[in-house]
């Protein structure tokens, strides 16, 4: 237990000017560094929200998305089939042939257009995503040129609010109703008839198949079964992975670049720090000479000038956590790299984010003091005291 | 006849700038018995501080033995020096070299960090040495809430609070007026009548120097009255 805590703590917040701009310095590097964290972990809560555990998705072999994917009408029918896929009360299967295909949509925000994900759904695809709820309007009815809208994109995106009509495919599509999705992915996109879609895009072949998993049979058995069909040539993964892998170049991007950029801010910061404990030092080179004088070792010396330094990383870091904590008000729309679809998700705080960012501001603290606080512990006591 | 305390045995001291060196102290011998206020005077640049450093063990001579309380310290190892200097000395600076950010009392109670004590048990020591001194009613004030004679008494008890064998001042009294640097003489004597502690002090001030019942007088570097008396 180091001795001198106290002494540590009071010095920490003892120049009031110099400490708060370490303080601020280590704040927003801490800020930068959460704020990217969360970023990419809410991409990932959105689309990894977006895939249910008990669903299974089947696009074609290699395809990495579905916006890629082309899956036929007579694939389909035998995947329809296979005795994994779970059966609603009336014996029909839970099964759903969607397409997804990409349409530009200028924003709301600034008229620029991005790219906004329509699918067209099929009977089943509501059943098996119990987590889409119609929150105002009504359900599209099948075979008309009606809609409805994920509510993220009914905000983000003209022509996409309840009621409005958005022109794409030859055709004017009208909003009926808008539809929450529990914080998914799906949120951000619009949906259709699958029939009425194809007929528009003139797309005779699906784009995926996702199907609920009957809990008798379990996904590595189905996934292997269609898999090594001859007639299918597709790849069968659960659905949550499927959008796990839908975020992932993009999310690591997001912790590379952001990693990048908090480590050379932290430079600053660390740099900073040691010109405060620096001057500390030098302003209590006396006082330094005192404490030894008294009995106390060069290693308690250490330890002072380093937890005095590491009091202002911790308040730092937690002032720096705290205003990340306010950006989960926030919320991004952008491209998503994977899938070149407009996807919009927020911030989120995580403990792990937390953590990860106190260890970070805790070894600034700990390299901005290290140096002084060794030149701390190495004076001479009678040179320290006869410095006036 | 009382034990020796200190024994100052043929110590030679010198600085080096460069290459050059600087005889401060040459040839010091001298004894102090256990319980005697010895006061030490000279010029200044005569090396009063240095031997007086010598004696803390916060310097170490360049030739010589000086043996305080038993311990022949200059064998010592760094850590084992510091360890030494709280268990057996008392400091006493001119300008107190109190710490700004901490209270009376959290000043008093430093040295005792470094022992076993409990928090109760420090309370009760400080308590008691800020009394000695006379200034337990300010005990959360802060040294720039004090006068210069509180501040050196609150050194004062700092000095005390551990009960060292051997307090060691330089020059205390340097930076008081005059009335106070009565009070903190009066109280310097009354550690030595009245606790029994030996006290070396640097002093130019020939009145304080008169508490002392003994005064050596350093010269150049050299003692000049060999044996003490005054
Ligand atoms: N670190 C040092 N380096 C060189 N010379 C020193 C050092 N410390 C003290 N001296 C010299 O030693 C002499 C004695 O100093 P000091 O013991 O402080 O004297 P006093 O306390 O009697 O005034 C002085 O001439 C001073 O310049
Ligand atoms: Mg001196």
């Amino acid at each position: 237990m180091p001795k001198l805590l106290g002494y540590s703590y009071k010095n920490s917040f003892a120049r009031k000017l110099t400490s708060i701009l370490t303080l601020s310095g280590i704040s927003l590097v801490v800020f930068v560094f959460s704020a990217v964290l969360m970023l990419s972990n809410g991409l990932k809560e959105t689309l990894v929200a977006t895939g249910s555990d008990t669903n299974a998705i089947v696009v074609r072999k290699a395809a990495n998305t579905e916006l890629v994917s082309l899956v036929g009408r007579s694939q389909s029918d035998v995947v329809k089939t296979d005795k994994g896929i779970a059966r609603a009360a009336d014996g029909t299967p839970l099964f759903a042939n969607e397409i997804l295909v990409l349409i530009s949509q200028p924003k709301r925000s600034n008229n620029d257009p991005s790219n906004v994900p329509v699918r067209g759904i099929s009977d089943g695809s509501m059943k098996i995503r119990p987590n889409i709820k119609l929150i105002e309007g009504r359900m599209f009815n099948p075979g008309t040129s009606e809609i409805i809208a994920g509510k993220k994109v009914a905000g983000n995106f003209q022509g996409c609010g309840l009621g409005e009509t958005v022109r794409f495919g030859m055709r004017d599509w009208t909003v009926v109703g808008l539809f929450d999705g529990a914080g998914s992915g799906f949120e951000s996109e619009l949906w259709g008839d699958v029939d009425q879609l194809m007929a528009a895009f003139e797309r005779p072949v699906f784009s995926s198949l996702t199907f609920a998993i009957d809990p008798a049979y379990n996904i590595a058995e189905i996934e292997e079964r269609l898999e090594n069909d001859s007639r299918l040539q597709v790849d069968v993964l659960p659905e949550k992975e499927y959008y796990r892998l839908q975020s992932a170049t993009f999310s690591t991007f997001i912790n590379i670049l952001g990693v990048a950029i908090s480590v050379i801010f932290s430079l600053g910061a660390i740099v900073g720090a040691m010109i405060t404990m620096y001057a500390g030092v030098a302003n209590r080179t006396v006082e330094i000479g005192t404490l030894r004088a008294l009995g106390f070792s060069r290693s308690s010396i250490l330890g002072a000038f380093l937890f005095e330094c590491l009091f202002i990383a911790i308040v730092g870091g937690l002032i720096g956590i705290g205003l990340a904590f306010f950006l989960q008000l926030v919320e991004v729309s952008t491209t998503n790299f994977d899938t070149f679809a407009e996807l919009a998700f927020s911030f989120r705080m995580s403990p792990t984010i937390a953590i990860d960012a106190m260890i970070f501001s805790v070894i600034m603290g700990l390299l901005g003091g290290f140096l002084p606080a060794v030149r701390a512990s190495r004076l001479r006591i009678v040179q320290a005291l006869k410095t006036r | 006849m009382a034990q020796t305390m200190v024994q100052v045995n043929n110590v030679f001291k010198s600085y080096w700038r460069d290459t050059m060196e600087i005889p401060v102290l040459r040839s010091i011998s001298f004894d102090i018995p256990e319980g005697e206020f010895v006061a030490l005077m000279g010029p200044s640049g005569s090396g009063k501080t240095t031997l007086l450093n010598l004696l803390a063990g916060i310097d170490r001579p360049t030739q010589g033995n000086v043996t305080v309380a038993g311990s022949q310290i200059s064998g010592l190892s760094d850590s084992s020096l510091a360890r030494w200097r709280h268990d057996n000395i008392g400091f006493i600076f001119q300008f107190y070299n109190l710490i700004p950010v901490l209270t009376a009392f959290e000043n008093v109670e430093l040295p005792l960090l470094l022992t076993k004590l409990s928090k109760a048990e420090r309370k009760k020591q400080v308590e008691l040495a800020l009394g000695i001194v006379g200034l337990a009613d300010r005990m959360k004030h802060y040294p720039n809430q004090l006068s210069g004679g509180q501040e050196q008494r609150v050194a004062i008890a700092r000095a005390i609070v551990t009960d060292p064998n051997v307090i060691l001042a330089d020059e205390p009294t340097g930076d008081l007026d005059k009335k106070s640097a009565e009070d903190i003489m009066e109280l310097l004597s009354q550690l030595n009548a009245q606790y029994k502690k030996t006290i070396v002090m640097v002093t130019h001030d020939p009145r304080a120097a008169e508490k002392a019942h003994i005064i050596r007088r350093l010269d150049k570097g050299e003692l000049v009255n060999g044996d003490g008396a005054r």
